[in-house]
């Protein structure tokens, strides 16, 4: 039944969009996917994959304390997400120990903290779905809350854009002119914990650190200009969605295992092929033919 | 007793001290430069050159001690545009995506609204500048595709562009071509002319002979400071180089 639907390609793609949830799930996963997209662009060239990674997991003590007093799970996971990065400055600061140990040592600790609730909160969390993602069982509420930060994500970002990208690239002249430097710290830091917690309903978060990393790695071989950049990695996160979203479907594997892979594969296409810093540099090949 | 017109300086820096968690970097450091005068930051590696920098633009805060700029403090020079600074070539991520232009532009980051939306005088500051250090060929090519002294050029251009009145340049010279060389060379005589302050740090004692009005030499703490042609003496070269013979450094006089 479902090899011979599988034949058109129209049916493919209409099939699915019958389906409620898989509506949902499709416009969810692409604003999710365009927002961490939005600030992949940033996080890449700022060096801060790590920092993302620690920040993601960080937000699960949160999700659960959030989710065991009836509070949106934003608010906790945003907590939980700059404390992090507080703690993990603050220890940094104050001891011998070098940053990525640091930062290492304390993602876990909270990480392991978020699973140990659970465990002793007996509630009706689904730990399976915060660590590996729901895009498909999303709630309304949830909706409404990944909408509204979405929002104000993009909306900062957006305001902030240029100012982020001086502050990525030389933060010593941003502050010379007189630009609050610390301001837009933790601005991007505000913006990663919130795209955090939105991505980690997409892909879970586990994996929600591929979300804030992988599109802005594939943009940044396939153009040497920043606003490119942004549009690259915002296209290549949401196309990725839905093709994880419609491989997962079609073949019923986990949907934010299909979503990361996919961003996987298009990354390791634009590091073969990219036609400038690619492996097989594709400009250079057909200009040998001319 | 006379009472200092501080105004008169561009730079003023009595006793300060930088301390990283605290690892001093700098103490007791004093400067003072006036318009028009060329000063070389010359010592070891880690003997404070980028930490007097920093400490001169705000990027670190001083622990002891006053900086004045132009008579005022660092905070209102930072909202004045006073200060330019150049970075090193290793301080920048030369591939960053970006090209001339948009790095040229960043220099008149402060003096625009909150979207930093470019004025029809912005770009005019923009393109003069980028045509004073001679790389109008080049406004859309990224970074990442120019030679070390075209970059160097454009982080220039950018200072220029800020119209800053005080200009710290970190080690300007190293891994520049001569064509590069002889513009910066003769940029200096410009500025110097239109009373702006310069600040460089360098390795290359020759560039201090030829350009530098004044000398400061660190290790730490001021060494020496003062006119280059009393203060650039061997001893306290070797004194300010931990006791290596200058002409181990840079050659016998001959």
């Amino acid at each position: 039944m479902e090899l011979c639907s599988f034949l058109t390609l129209d049916s493919f793609i209409t099939d699915p969009l019958t389906h409620d949830f898989m509506r949902k799930a499709l416009l969810m996963s692409s604003l999710v996917a365009a927002v961490c997209g939005f600030l992949s662009s940033y996080l890449t060239l700022k060096g801060w994959a790590l920092m993302g990674d620690a920040v993601s997991h960080s937000v699960m003590p949160g999700v659960v304390v959030a989710y065991a007093l009836g509070l949106p799970f934003s608010l906790g996971a945003f907590i939980f997400g700059v404390g992090s990065v507080a703690l993990i400055g603050f220890i940094k600061q104050k001891s011998r120990v070098k940053e990525d140990t640091v930062i290492g040592l304390v993602f876990t600790g909270f990480f392991a903290l978020g699973i140990v609730l659970v465990s002793k909160i007996k509630s009706n969390i689904d730990l399976h779905s915060i660590l590996f993602g729901s895009p498909l069982g999303i709630s309304l509420s949830d909706v409404k809350q990944t909408i509204f930060i979405s929002l104000l994500v993009v909306i900062l970002l957006s305001i902030f854009r240029k100012d982020l990208m001086l502050y990525c690239f030389d933060p010593r002249h941003a502050k010379t002119v007189g630009i609050n430097v610390l301001f837009l710290h933790y601005l991007l830091l505000t913006c990663l914990s919130l795209a955090a917690v939105v991505g980690l309903q997409s892909v879970g978060i586990i994996l929600v650190v591929a979300m804030l990393i992988t599109p802005g790695a594939t943009a940044y071989l396939l153009t040497d200009k920043f606003d490119n950049m942004t549009i690259i990695s915002v296209l290549s996160a949401i196309i990725s969605s839905l093709i994880g979203i419609y491989i997962s479907f079609w073949f019923d594997l986990e949907t934010g295992g299909s979503i990361v892979l996919a961003q996987t594969f298009i990354f390791l296409f634009a590091f073969l092929f990219a036609p400038r810093y690619g492996i097989f540099k594709l400009k250079k090949f057909f200009a040998g033919y001319k | 007793m006379e009472s200092i017109n501080y105004q008169n300086f561009r730079i003023d820096a009595e006793n300060i001290c930088v301390d990283y968690n605290g690892k001093v970097a700098l103490y007791d450091a004093n400067l003072r430069l006036k318009p028009g005068q060329i000063c070389g930051l010359v010592g070891m590696n880690g003997a404070g050159k980028t930490t007097f920098f920093n400490a001169l633009t705000g990027f670190v805060n001083i622990s002891k001690g006053k900086i004045r700029i132009n008579g005022e403090s660092v905070r209102s020079a930072q909202k004045d545009q006073t200060i330019a600074y150049v970075p090193q070539s290793e301080g920048i991520d030369s591939q960053f995506p970006i090209n001339v232009w948009d790095v040229v532009m960043m220099g008149r980051y402060g003096s625009m609204n909150i979207f930093r939306c470019p004025r029809e005088s912005d770009v005019q500051a923009v393109k003069d500048a980028i045509e004073r250090v001679d790389l109008t060929d080049h406004l859309s090519t990224p970074i990442g595709n120019l030679s070390g002294g075209q970059r160097k050029r454009t982080f220039l251009a950018r200072a220029i562009a800020q119209r800053a009145s005080i200009l710290l340049l970190d080690e300007p010279f190293s891994g520049v071509d001569i064509r590069t060389e002889k513009l910066i060379s003769e940029l200096f005589i410009q500025f110097k002319n239109e009373g702006k302050t310069i600040l460089l740090s360098t390795h290359d004692m020759i560039h201090v002979r030829e350009f530098c009005d004044l000398v400061l030499l660190i290790n730490k703490t001021v060494v020496a400071y003062g006119e280059t042609s009393e203060v650039f003496t061997p001893e306290n070269i070797t004194t300010t180089f931990g006791g290596i013979s200058p002409d181990f450094l840079f050659g016998p006089e001959s």
